[in-house]
C-alpha cells in the first residue's frame, strides 16, 4: 500500500513536470476549462435570474449540488485520465508494456497522465461551492464537513469507476465509445440539479444502476437540511460506501477485460 | 471557383461517410436533450409568470439544437490543425490555390455534411415522439431554411478563423476550450437567447454568434416577423463576410511571416 503510494508520487511528479515544460499553455488551457464551467454556471444563474426557483430550490442550494458534482468530477478526471484515453493505448500496443511490469494493471493505467489543466473545473467548482455556503449562511460545523468530504471522495470514486468501465470497453471494442459521455459528462450535468425534477425512469438509472444520487442528492439534502426525505436519515453518511462498492465492481469487470486482452500486435 | 466546389464537394461526400459515429453520436444528442427539456420543464412548472417563450417553444428548440449542434463551429478544421504544427502547411501553399478559399471551401463542406447526416434521424423521432413542434408557417419554413444556409457560411467563416489563429498561436488548444464556451453561451446552445437576462440582449444581437443558432430557430418559431427576419439574414451573411475579410487579412499576414521547419 504505501510502496503504490510513493510509485503514484512519483508518476504525478513526473506527468506535472512535462506539463509544467508548457507553462503558458498550460495555464491558458486552465483558464480555458475554468471560463467553460464558468459560462454554464452563467446558464445556470440566468435561469434562476428568471425563473426565481427550481422546485422549491434557491439558486445556491443548486449551488451546492453543482459544486460537490464538479469537484468529484474533477478529481476524478484528474486522477483517471489514463482510463479516459485508454482506447488508444490498446490500439498502440502500449498496454503490452504495461502487463509486463511487475504491479497492477488499473493501477498503472489510472496514474498515467494527470492532468493539471483539469484544476480548472476544481477550481471553478470549489468556487460555486464557496458561493452555496456563504449565500446560505451553512454554519461550517463537523459533521457537514465530513458529510461534504464523504460525498465528494464517494462521487470521485463513482466517477473513476464509469471511467474504469468505459476503458473496459475498449478491450472488447478497441475504442473508446462515445456513448460513454452520456454517464460521465452526462452524470455531471444530472448530479447538478436535484434528482426530484427528473422523470422515475431516468432518476432511478442515477440511482440505482450508477449510484450518483446517494453521492450528491442525498447527502446534499442532509447539508441542506432540506424538507424532502430520501430514505433514513443515516443513507446520507453511507455516500463513501456506494463510492468504493461501485469502484470495487468496476475493477472487477476490468479484471474480466484484462484476461481478455488480445494485443493488436507492434 | 470550380477548383472550390471541387473540393467542397470532395470533402463533403468524405464526410458522409462516417455514418457509423453519427449514429452513434446521435444517441448521445438524444441523451442531452432529454436532459435539457426536463430541466426547462422543471423551471417552467415553478413559476407562473408569463416568459418570452412558452416551454412548448423551448422543447422545440431544445431539439432544433440537439439536430443541428454539428453546424457550431467548436473547433478549426482538423485536417488544417495537423499540417501546422508538423510545417505540412507548406504543402497548402504549393498548390496553384488560394490558401483561404482552400480552407473555406473545406470549412463549408466540415460544417454541413456531419449536421446533415445527423439532422435527419434526429428530427423525425423527435417530432414522432419528444414534443418537438413544426414550423409556424410554410413560409418560416423556408426562412429557415435559409437562415440555416446563413448559419453554415457563418460558422464557416468562424471556423477558418480559428484554423488562421493556429497559424499564429501554433497550439491553439487554450483558445479552442475558450472559443467553444462563448460559441455555446452565445449561440443559444446552452439555453435560449431570449430566456437570457435582458440587458445581455443589445450584446447578444449584435455579436455574431446569435447568427449561428438562435436566429434560424426563432422564425422557426415564428418569432421574426418575416420582414425581421430578412434583416437577421441579412446580418448573418454580413458578419459572416467580415470574419471571412478578418481571415483572408490575418492569413495574409500569417503566411509572410511563417517559418518551415525543414526535416
Amino acid at each position: 500500500m504505501f510502496e503504490h503510494l510513493r510509485l503514484y508520487t512519483r508518476y504525478f511528479a513526473v506527468s506535472v513536470r512535462s506539463q509544467l515544460q508548457y507553462r503558458a499553455s498550460v495555464l491558458m488551457t486552465m483558464i480555458g476549462h475554468l471560463l467553460v464551467t464558468g459560462f454554464e454556471f452563467f446558464g445556470m444563474w440566468a435561469l434562476f435570474d428568471r425563473f426565481g426557483q427550481l422546485r422549491g430550490w434557491s439558486l445556491a442550494e443548486v449551488a451546492l449540488l453543482y459544486g460537490m458534482a464538479n469537484i468529484a468530477f474533477a478529481f476524478a478526471e484528474a486522477a483517471g485520465r489514463g482510463f479516459k484515453i485508454f482506447g488508444k493505448m490498446v490500439r498502440n500496443g502500449d498496454f503490452d508494456r504495461i502487463l509486463l511490469r511487475p504491479r497492477g494493471t488499473a493501477f498503472q493505467v489510472g496514474a498515467q497522465h494527470f492532468e493539471l489543466v483539469r484544476l480548472g473545473r476544481l477550481l471553478q467548482g470549489l468556487a460555486v461551492l464557496g458561493y452555496a455556503v456563504v449565500e446560505l449562511d451553512l454554519i461550517v460545523s463537523a459533521p457537514r464537513v465530513a458529510l461534504l468530504g464523504s460525498a465528494i471522495v464517494g462521487g470521485a470514486c463513482i466517477f473513476t469507476g464509469l471511467f474504469v468501465v468505459q476503458a473496459t470497453v475498449a478491450f472488447w471494442t478497441v475504442e473508446s465509445l462515445e456513448l460513454f459521455a452520456t454517464v460521465t459528462y452526462g452524470g455531471v450535468e444530472t448530479a447538478q440539479y436535484p434528482m426530484a425534477i427528473y422523470r422515475d425512469g431516468f432518476r432511478n438509472f442515477f440511482t440505482y444502476v450508477i449510484p450518483l444520487a446517494f453521492v450528491n442528492y442525498v447527502p446534499a439534502l442532509a447539508v441542506l437540511d432540506r424538507p424532502e426525505s430520501f430514505g433514513p436519515q443515516w443513507l446520507a453518511w453511507m455516500s463513501p460506501l456506494f463510492g468504493v462498492a461501485f469502484l470495487w465492481l468496476c475493477l472487477q469487470g476490468w479484471r474480466v477485460g484484462v484476461r481478455h486482452y488480445r494485443s493488436t500486435g507492434s | 471557383m470550380r477548383a472550390y466546389l471541387a473540393i467542397f464537394g470532395a470533402r463533403f461526400r468524405a464526410l458522409l461517410q462516417y455514418r457509423a459515429a453519427a449514429m452513434a453520436g446521435l444517441v448521445t444528442q438524444v441523451f442531452w436533450g432529454f436532459v435539457r427539456v426536463m430541466i426547462f420543464t422543471a423551471f417552467y412548472a415553478s413559476t407562473d409568470a408569463p416568459q418570452p417563450m412558452t416551454l412548448a417553444e423551448v422543447i422545440t428548440y431544445i431539439w432544433l439544437t440537439q439536430a443541428l449542434l454539428r453546424l457550431l463551429p467548436w473547433q478549426p478544421d482538423t485536417d488544417v490543425e495537423q499540417l501546422i504544427p508538423d510545417g505540412n502547411v507548406a504543402y497548402e501553399l504549393m498548390r496553384p490555390l488560394d490558401v483561404y478559399g482552400l480552407w473555406f471551401a473545406r470549412a463549408v463542406a466540415l460544417r454541413s455534411a456531419p449536421m446533415l447526416l445527423r439532422c435527419l434521424p434526429m428530427l423525425l423521432p423527435a417530432y414522432l415522439w419528444f414534443g418537438m413542434g413544426l414550423p409556424a408557417s410554410p413560409a418560416a419554413a423556408v426562412v429557415f431554411l435559409v437562415s440555416v444556409l446563413g448559419a453554415i457560411v457563418l460558422s464557416a467563416a468562424i471556423t477558418t478563423l480559428l484554423s488562421v489563429s493556429m497559424l499564429v498561436t501554433i497550439s491553439g488548444r487554450g483558445i479552442h476550450v475558450l472559443s467553444i464556451s462563448v460559441i455555446n453561451l452565445m449561440s443559444g446552445a446552452i439555453v435560449p437567447l431570449s430566456l437570457l437576462p435582458d440587458w445581455s440582449q443589445p450584446v447578444l444581437t449584435l455579436l455574431p454568434f446569435r447568427g449561428l443558432l438562435d436566429t434560424p430557430f426563432r422564425i422557426y418559431l415564428g418569432h421574426l416577423p418575416l420582414d425581421a427576419a430578412a434583416g437577421a439574414i441579412a446580418h448573418q451573411f454580413l458578419w459572416a463576410l467580415g470574419l471571412m475579410l478578418l481571415g483572408r487579412m490575418l492569413l495574409q499576414r500569417a503566411l509572410r511571416h511563417v517559418v518551415v521547419q525543414g526535416g
